[in-house]
């Protein structure tokens, strides 16, 4: 076993220190009746070659976004990950580091979470960050939890237009947290304030995605600021990559925002792992869930950061803590640390500017030729909905055959929009590329 | 050393992008950033210089022994890297077509077959994103269940011995349970006379890390199924400790209902730091029909995602959960097959190696073999040489080695959690042993040598209690202090170096 450092000379000595005969004679505190008493029924150990060639084949049975054109979205997004990010999270000081319990040992990370907290503050408008929740839905729920104790309400509101994953995690969480959840419809794909703000009446707080989940802007400081009027505090949803076009919504009034990292910094991966950002204003800082670094000095008065505020977490603080979270997202959060040093602010709001202009130019190329947008009169970032004529699933059955991948059905979320694909156009996306996608699906 | 924005030029950056020739789109004025985030201005190259030094600073398995207790800080195999890089695994949307991810949803739906194998229960859902998680999605399934029987507002409480991690009470007041606490009796087992007086119709469920946080099996295992399953209760296990028992002893079969697995402990996904981690649960029979959406599932030789389950409890995360984690852990127990044996009796065999060499010069509370970790207490060195734990520990990143868990569990004063793990060679359990002995011999002659240390590190010893007192979360860019809340006196007092894993 190459993973494995003893040799049978090692045992020996080993068990002759402990006063043992045999391996065996360790596990006998384990009673007779509940020991397996057979090897288990697994395929036989591979090499490390076979190993290789096996995951080959499983990764071949594939379609990666390599293979065909993807305008695949709803959440997760095909950008471009810079080699430098890579090369840092090949580093095995970050890959296999623990949680820096230890500061003495860990600057490093501990520094670079600081880091990161630093860039999601500037993100988002907001005072302080944790180190990353585990994704962009389970931040939903986190926040829910951090209104819930703030206000003392026990009901939040969700737009139709949050990503539907999101607000299923929610209402899964809802019974555990005690939280009735209720849910706004949208108007012609954004959601109307007034109607937000009669649902938010006696609610701890209002979710709202930004752009939303049909790729649509909302009105988002009108929506921020209809939660305030009703006494709920309003929770914004955002990608970080819309942020350097897009306001930020500490800026108009949001008490926490959060959001799926992914975008920035994190390969897809079928879905994860990836990293949840969860900010706010200063004044929540002590119902925050999850780790967060601080900075302090050593004994000689030089800078250090170190894990703070751990009253709030689960190993003092036990049943009363913030959040049971203990494991997090820290190196995929790494990953987008260092992909936003690599934008800078100039590079970010090109990236926003070049994915909304790509956007923009497949609608109208898919509009000249024909196709209808859902939400024609709605303001999109890098994302749109189209009606395709006819079930969007045998549209995109087709359109991969030829070697498109045009979008996600949106009838699986939203009755009614059976012939509605949702598309996604990053910066990888080019002009031909598009013309492509309009081929396909005006075949 | 200086923070990226103390680095940061305006003008310079490290990126290249596309730029179409197409005009600029619009956005309403009023949704339009008006003032842009001020993130780091760095060529490329002072980006990777400052990454590298941040690396330099950090410590990881890779640069050396880290016998965390509870953590299970073992080696993290490169072929697992490789693997999850190839393009098939790290480019493949999530809601690609079912037909066109079926190498993916095979390796999932074949990691469940395993991970059932090892725990001996039947129904696998990889979703959750980590243990406490697993551990939270396991509660919200003993509601559902209940719920299903009409016994939902009868069984409120869920049982855990004191010795059990955070995590458990945490979850349980996150699932609306309430925490009845249990006592260890004088072997370090569950103390069964306490807990028949506690298990009865109110009783939901029971939380057991088994080996328990102190390195022991409970003796008493099958008492206390007898006690859960005539009390109609659900029995939980928290799964931390697994890697003692893989084909040796399985949970299912000594009475569980739910299992979580922490796949960044038991099977190598790297730590990173702080996470990923993966947490997906295992259940009987019974409870298959409450498992998160979707489920995994084989029709003949496709693979698919089911959505229809009516009873379920819904989803606890994105997607089918963190599957790179899954590429890494399948990756790692095929290395092994039913070898996985080996790791386990290593695991046990290192641990008792180390405990035999030190339980001299540190007091063992709980005189027995160990499995895969154990406890020891500081105690006589702080009341004959006024040296603590945490100068210990503080003092072994002297010698290079990564400390322990300290002041965990709760019930051994001045605890030392170590746990080496079977990737370990002899010389370095001997290496650590010999430093451990060394510093014992310190604090009785040197005893400032202990109490000032670290001296080696980057940084001398750092102030946590000012970092709670005023917290500053965020870099100021020189515009002074951050607005920050005051720390309460009584939350300064806790933060006396408690640190679980």
């Amino acid at each position: 076993m190459s993973f494995l450092s003893l040799t049978e000379q090692d045992r020996e000595q080993m068990l002759e220190t402990i006063g043992v005969d045999s391996v065996d004679e360790l596990f006998e505190q384990i009673p007779a009746a509940v020991r397996l008493g057979r090897p288990l029924q697994l395929e036989p150990a591979l090499s490390e070659p076979e190993l290789v060639a096996h995951l080959t084949e499983l990764a071949s049975r594939n379609a990666d976004t390599g293979r065909e054109i993807s305008f695949l979205g709803a959440g997760i997004y095909d950008h471009y990950v810079p080699a430098v990010v890579d090369a840092v999270l090949a580093r095995g000081e970050f890959l296999t580091a623990y949680t820096p319990y230890q500061p003495e040992m860990s600057q490093g990370v501990l520094q670079a979470i600081f880091e990161y907290q630093t860039a999601i503050c500037e993100l988002t408008g907001m005072d302080v960050s944790n180190a990353s929740g585990y994704d962009g839905t389970t931040v939903a729920a986190d926040a829910c939890y951090v209104a819930k104790h703030a206000t003392g309400r026990s009901k939040v509101v969700l737009a139709e237009t949050l990503n539907p994953q999101v607000r299923q995690v929610v209402k899964t969480y809802a019974p555990g947290f005690g939280l009735d959840v209720v849910e706004v419809g949208h108007r012609d794909g954004t959601i109307d304030p007034d109607e937000l703000q009669a649902a938010a009446a006696d609610a701890a707080c209002v979710i709202f995605q930004q752009p939303n989940f049909f790729g649509c802007l909302e009105p988002a400081p009108d929506l921020a600021a209809a939660a305030g009027r009703a006494g709920a505090l309003a929770v914004a949803h955002v990608d970080p990559v819309s942020l350097g076009v897009l306001e930020a919504p500490g800026t108009y009034g949001c008490a926490l925002a959060i959001g799926e990292g992914q975008s920035a910094g994190n390969y897809q991966s079928y879905g994860g792992p990836h990293y949840g950002f969860l900010a706010a204003r200063s004044e929540f800082i002590r119902r925050m869930p999850g780790r967060i670094s601080g900075e302090t000095v050593d004994s000689e008065g030089e800078r250090g950061f170190v894990l703070t505020l751990q009253t709030r977490e689960q190993h003092i603080r036990r049943e009363k803590a913030t959040s049971n979270i203990t494991t997090n997202q820290t190196l995929l959060a790494l990953a987008g640390l260092v992909h936003l040093s690599w934008l800078g602010p100039q590079g970010l709001r090109e990236l926003g500017e070049t994915c909304l202009a790509l956007s923009r130019h497949a609608q109208g190329r898919l509009s000249e030729a024909g196709l209808e947008l859902v939400f024609p009169k709605k303001t999109t970032f890098k994302e749109f909905a189209v009606r395709v004529g006819r079930p969007a699933k045998e549209a995109i059955r087709d359109a991969r055959s030829a070697g498109v991948h045009p979008g996600y059905a949106l009838g699986r979320d939203y009755p009614g929009l059976d012939d509605a694909v949702l598309v996604a156009v990053t910066e990888k996306r080019t002009i031909e590329e598009i013309d492509r996608l309009v081929e396909v699906l005006t075949a | 050393m200086k923070l990226i924005y103390e680095k940061s030029e305006r003008g310079r950056r490290a990126s290249s992008l596309p730029r179409p020739d197409l005009p600029r789109g619009d956005v309403p004025e009023s949704l339009r950033r008006t003032r842009p985030p001020r993130l780091p201005e760095l060529s490329e190259p002072e980006l990777v210089r400052h990454f590298t030094a941040l690396a330099d600073r950090t410590f990881g398995v890779d640069t050396g022994f880290y016998p965390l207790g509870s953590c299970t800080m073992k080696h993290n195999p490169r072929v697992n890297e490789r693997i999850v890089a190839l393009p098939g695994f790290r480019d493949l949307h999530p809601l690609q077509e079912e037909a066109a991810s079926q190498g993916a949803l095979e390796l999932m739906w074949r990691l469940q077959e395993i991970l059932g194998e090892i725990v001996g229960l039947p129904a696998v859902s990889l979703q959750p994103a980590a243990g406490s998680q697993g551990e939270l999605t396991g509660l919200l399934l003993m509601h559902a269940y209940f719920a299903d029987r009409g016994e939902d507002q009868q069984r409120r409480e869920i049982v855990i011995p004191d010795t059990a991690h955070g995590t458990n009470p945490a979850s349980v007041t996150m699932a609306g349970y309430e925490v009845v606490g249990i006592k260890t009796d004088r072997r370090g087992n569950v103390d069964l006379d306490d807990l028949r007086g506690k298990v009865g119709p109110r009783t939901a469920g029971l939380m057991l890390t088994n080996p328990s946080t102190l390195g022991l099996f409970d003796e008493g295992i099958e008492e206390i199924t007898r006690i859960f399953h005539d009390a109609g209760a659900l029995m939980y296990y928290d799964g931390a400790n697994l890697n003692a028992i893989c084909g040796i002893s399985r949970p299912g079969d000594f009475g569980f209902d739910i299992v979580h697995f922490n796949l960044h402990k038991t099977f190598s996904q790297p730590h990173g730091g702080g996470g990923p981690g993966g947490g997906p649960i295992a259940v009987r029979e019974r409870l298959e029909p409450f498992l998160p959406v979707p489920a995994v599932v084989r029709d003949g030789d496709l693979f698919r995602l089911d959505y229809e389950r009516p009873k379920s409890i819904g989803k606890v995360r994105g997607f089918c959960g963190p599957f790179g984690v899954f590429v890494r852990s399948y990756a790692y127990i095929r290395s092994f097959g039913p070898g996985l044996k080996e790791m386990s009796e290593v695991a046990v065999l290192n641990a008792n190696y180390l405990l035999a060499r030190l339980k001299d010069a540190y007091e063992l509370p709980f005189d027995r073999l160990c499995m895969h970790e154990f406890v020891l207490s500081g105690r006589r060195l702080k009341r004959e040489h006024g040296v603590t734990t945490l100068d210990v520990a503080k003092r072994l990143m002297d010698y290079g080695f990564h400390p322990p868990t300290i002041y965990f569990p709760l019930i051994v004063p001045e605890a030392l959690m170590i746990e080496p793990t079977e990737t370990e060679p002899q010389e370095t359990l001997d290496a650590f042993a010999n430093a451990m002995l060394e510093i014992a011999r310190e604090a009785a002659e040197q005893p400032e040598l202990l109490k000032e240390a670290p001296h080696v590190r980057p940084v001398k010893r750092l102030d946590e209690v000012r970092a709670a007192k005023r917290p500053v979360v965020r870099y100021g860019f020189g515009e002074g202090d951050e607005p920050q809340a005051e720390g309460t006196p009584g939350e300064v007092r806790q933060l006396e170096a408690q640190k679980g894993a």
